[in-house]
């Protein structure tokens, strides 16, 4: 066990995740989301559909966020500063809860509807964004429109990498269209969040905080806040 | 050790590439404005090219007969709309379980279900859609697609037309300089493999050796069946793509000494829940090691199944139109049968216990 583990402190950490280390770095993400982010919506463990086949362990499967409203005031179309996430996490210090339900869209207002889907990805061996958006009536959201709710800086990137960044492909489990943000380089920059540092790799430590590690840098892309709380490094 | 770029096609590569599906295109009735209604439209399509990739064949025959509107061509098997971005041998190979010449088709050029199919606008779509699955493989097989990445333009163009044209010589030409090798073929004459690494590897955290980790990229197409049928024509059709269960994940090589990796081995790693009386041990990633089992200390518990476990039976594996004896090397069948892109196609049939259908 010893000499396991000090071959382990010395080989450098690749970045990526086995299939069942997603299922574990998936049930602590989720879980230290209810703990720091009790206003959002929680993310939940999908597993496969049914119609699926299960390749692999019991756990194949995929965390699910669903809902999230992006409200967009409609007299400040230029302007985006409006807009916000309803359910916003409450990571400011003020403590009054929320009233979620205040948040009611007069009929002027549009609201976006967002499901996120966290999917592990075999190939590239790392956990990959999907999402989609409607309206509340159902109807599925172009890609513009979808960009218009999302930060400035991410039509800048995209431009400068158009057909990389985010894709148009079919989810991997519901046979329908939905957009993904695209995996390359996920490995590359997850090593660098975690420095490197090869100690953190004992007591599964990486596993634990890959996904809010990851989080806080895919979650950038349309401006979901991670509580600093969540970030914080855990004394081993 | 360079790979089959001075090496002339194996027989089966030329056959592979030459493989065409004899298609009987209608236009659908909705889109019929004229009589007496256009007759079917007879096309060969390629089995490694794309349905979209016909629409030059088919808009001679139609474009008179279609209402006015902007062309958003899509296809649809007794009421499936059929996905684009599969290879059309592997839509053929799945669909028809007895396979039916020419393969009979209903096109469309209006009221494209968007709600279902990715959109499609034309060679370029499929061409993204090509090249996107072949830095997958890349990264399958080396762990990056920088080769894929750093292609120069005059390649890539060149890639594209060989896939487009059917061009074998022209493909291996410059597809040999990506140097994406697989597996080492004992098997085939004259190709000079670079070996995998044995997985007793200890470089594996060692970004600058490279190497190779025995992984193959492989698409999984199955759909299966509660009873046995004496024919298949009598099976029961695929009307809903939720009645294929499409895994796109890599077979992972494990070589061991004086025993080879038969097809039958891999379909078997690819599905253990069916097949549990093989066990390869750890199928978990290789090359990483966090493995969680290891420790002990992980608050999952991988190991508790609530799965019932059953030896499911092969009825049908297809690839490329032919079904292999499943004793055949897989080595052999990765080098050969593959697909442009990379990716190994096969399409399966089980028949399981009704509890463990995909339905």
């Amino acid at each position: 066990m010893n000499q396991k583990e000090s071959v382990r402190n010395i080989i450098p950490w690749d970045g990526a995740l086995s299939s069942s280390d997603f299922f574990c770095a998936a049930s602590a993400f989720s879980e230290k989301w209810k703990r720091f982010n009790p206003s959002a919506p929680p993310w939940l463990w999908v597993p496969s559909p049914k119609h699926h086949l299960l390749s692999s362990h019991k756990e194949e499967g995929y965390l699910s966020l669903e809902d999230m409203c992006f409200i967009k005031s409609s007299e400040d179309q230029e302007s985006c500063r409006s807009q916000t996430w309803k359910e916003e996490s409450s990571i400011s210090q003020e403590e009054e809860a929320v009233d979620t339900a205040t948040l009611v869209q007069s009929c002027f207002d549009e609201v976006n509807h967002y499901d996120f889907h966290i999917v592990y990805s075999p190939s590239y061996r790392v956990p990959v964004l999907y999402f989609r958006s409607y309206h509340s009536d159902g109807q599925t959201l172009p890609f513009d429109e979808i960009e218009k709710d999302l930060p400035d800086y991410c039509a800048k990137i995209r431009l400068e990498s158009k057909w990389t960044f985010i894709t148009h492909e079919e989810h991997p489990y519901l046979n329908r269209p939905w957009y993904k943000l695209h995996p390359c380089g996920t490995s590359e920059w997850m090593k660098l969040l975690f420095h490197g540092d090869t100690s953190l790799n004992k007591n599964g430590f990486v596993i634990e905080h890959y996904l809010v590690s990851w989080f806080s840098v895919i979650g950038q892309v349309f401006d979901l806040k991670i509580p600093l709380a969540m970030l914080e490094t855990v004394s081993c | 050790m360079s790979g089959a770029s001075t090496v002339s096609a194996s027989e089966a590569h030329k056959l592979v590439w030459e493989g065409a599906i004899p298609l009987l295109i209608h236009l659908h009735d909705s889109e019929v404005t004229t009589l007496p209604p256009p007759p079917p439209a007879l096309v060969l399509a390629p089995r490694l090219g794309y349905l979209p990739l016909l629409i030059s064949q088919l808009k001679p025959y139609f474009s008179s007969t279609l209402p006015p509107g902007v062309d958003t061509l899509w296809f649809e098997y007794k009421g499936l709309p059929l996905k684009w971005y599969i290879p059309t041998g592997v839509l053929f190979d799945l669909l028809c379980a007895e396979p039916e010449r020419p393969w009979n088709l209903t096109v469309h050029f209006r009221g494209y279900p968007s709600n279902l199919l990715l959109p499609c606008e034309g060679e370029d779509s499929v061409k993204w859609s090509f090249i996107n699955s072949l830095k997958e493989a890349a990264y399958v097989i080396n762990g990056n697609c920088k080769n894929v990445m750093n292609m120069s333009q005059p390649d890539q163009v060149e890639l594209w037309r060989s896939v487009l044209n059917g061009n074998l010589e022209s493909y291996q030409r410059v597809s040999s300089k990506l140097k994406l090798v697989t597996l080492e073929d004992e098997y085939t004459e004259n190709i000079n493999a670079v070996p995998t690494a044995s997985q007793e590897n200890s470089g594996e955290g060692d970004a600058a050796a490279q190497v190779k980790s025995g992984r193959i990229p492989v698409r999984l197409y199955v759909w299966t069946l509660t009873e046995d049928f004496d024919d298949l024509e009598s099976a029961p059709q695929i009307d809903n793509w939720d009645k294929v269960s499409y895994i796109n994940r890599p077979v992972e090589i494990h070589k061991e000494d004086g025993k080879y990796f038969s097809l039958h081995d891999a379909i078997k790693t690819l599905l253990p829940e069916y097949f549990p009386a093989s066990s390869f041990g750890n199928l978990g990633d290789a090359s990483t090691n966090l493995s969680v089992a290891d420790e002990g200390e992980n608050t999952c518990d991988p190991d508790s199944s609530s799965l019932p476990l059953e030896n499911a039976e092969i009825k049908l594996v297809r690839i490329q139109g032919i079904e292999p004896c499943l004793e055949i090397p897989f080595s052999w069948v990765v080098n050969n049968l593959m697909n442009p892109e990379y990716f190994l196609h096969i399409c399966i049939c089980l028949k399981v216990s009704e509890a463990n259908a995909v339905q």
